[in-house]
């Protein structure tokens, strides 16, 4: 396991877990859940400085972008020229190139709209961005943001903030099949098994945000995540026994006395 | 004489009146923005940080100004 770390755009991270910085308390709450969950990667969103209240705390105060990757995301982007927009502007505050691509298609089940997902792909791929497409379940789009120039693939478990944990495990497992891109389940996870399940499924990673965050005890939870993340890429990679249908004892048969 | 502060110029959306010859850098320190903590957008267009001195801002300028917050 020691030397087991997931490469992204090159680069090389221990942890195989990312998380949200978003719905937390306070930033300080954010910051010791971060730390907790050991996270290397966290995403971030691009929005407009408060010019009215100078003294609202800022995130680069409490999480240290020289020590946790940043990955500038574009939630709240319906179309492709926003989502283009906000990744540039992101690009610009201190040369962030690994970005989270999110491009969504509707309000209620924030579903990606994977038309301008593929897009958006494609323009920022050439622009030179190391682009993490948040994408749909579905084996077909994966494999064209692959041929797009996308950077890693994440699929949803289930709908944004929902926490119903991964609704399509034979998706996720094609999907694993047929790249080698890294493969990271992006939101819908709901407690810390969810995120084993993904791994055990031959996940690269999982990104967290709501579970953790909305979860009653924060910390615990996202400690809780590290450890599930942990867990279910030691069991992988052990490889599981064969399914069968009737019992198979665990004791020698013979020499038992009659 | 009539007082300066008369251009009105959009910051983050809100309506700005600015005197005349004032510069994106004007309005950076005067907002106390930490400016390697943004980027900044002048009508759709992202500008150089090192050129803030040398943008002299014009009426009906839409100004951006955006950095990171907690987000999923």
């Amino acid at each position: 396991m020691k030397n087991d770390k997931i490469v992204i755009a090159k680069k090389k991270f221990n942890s195989r877990l990312i998380v949200g910085t978003g719905k937390y308390k306070n930033m300080p709450e954010c910051a010791k859940a971060i730390k907790l969950s050991g996270a290397e990667i966290v995403t971030v969103a691009v929005r407009r400085v408060n010019i009215t209240d100078k003294k609202k705390p800022l995130l680069m105060d409490y999480i240290d972008p020289k020590k946790i990757t940043y990955l500038p995301n574009t939630a709240g982007c319906f179309t492709s020229e926003e989502a283009l927009r906000t990744l540039r502007l992101a690009r610009e505050i201190g040369g962030w190139k690994l970005v989270k691509l999110e491009v969504l298609g509707d309000k209620q089940n924030l579903f990606p709209d994977m038309i301008e997902t593929l897009k958006s792909t494609e323009v920022l791929a050439k622009e030179g961005f190391k682009v993490m497409v948040y994408c749909n379940d579905d084996p077909l789009m994966a494999k064209r943001l692959e041929n797009s120039g996308a950077d890693a693939i994440m699929p949803l478990a289930a709908p944004i903030g929902s926490g119903l944990g991964i609704q399509n495990k034979t998706n996720i497992q094609i999907i694993r099949k047929q790249t080698k891109l890294p493969l990271i389940i992006d939101a819908g996870l709901g407690q810390a098994s969810d995120a084993t399940i993904a791994m055990e499924l031959g996940c690269d990673g999982v990104l967290v945000n709501t579970a953790i965050a909305k979860a009653k005890k924060p910390f615990d939870m996202a400690l809780a995540f590290k450890n599930a993340v942990i867990a279910g890429r030691q069991s992988y990679l052990a490889g599981r026994i064969n399914k069968y249908l009737y019992g198979n004892a665990s004791s020698p048969k013979t020499g038992i006395i009659t | 004489m009539k007082k300066i502060n008369k251009i009105e110029i959009k910051v983050n959306g809100k309506f700005k009146f600015i005197p005349e010859n004032y510069k994106i850098s004007n309005l950076v320190t005067d907002l106390n923005i930490p400016l390697k903590k943004v980027a900044i957008e002048l009508n759709q267009e992202i500008i150089d940080k090192k050129k803030i001195s040398k943008i002299i801002l014009k009426k009906n300028d839409k100004i951006e100004i955006v950095h990171f917050i907690g987000g999923g």
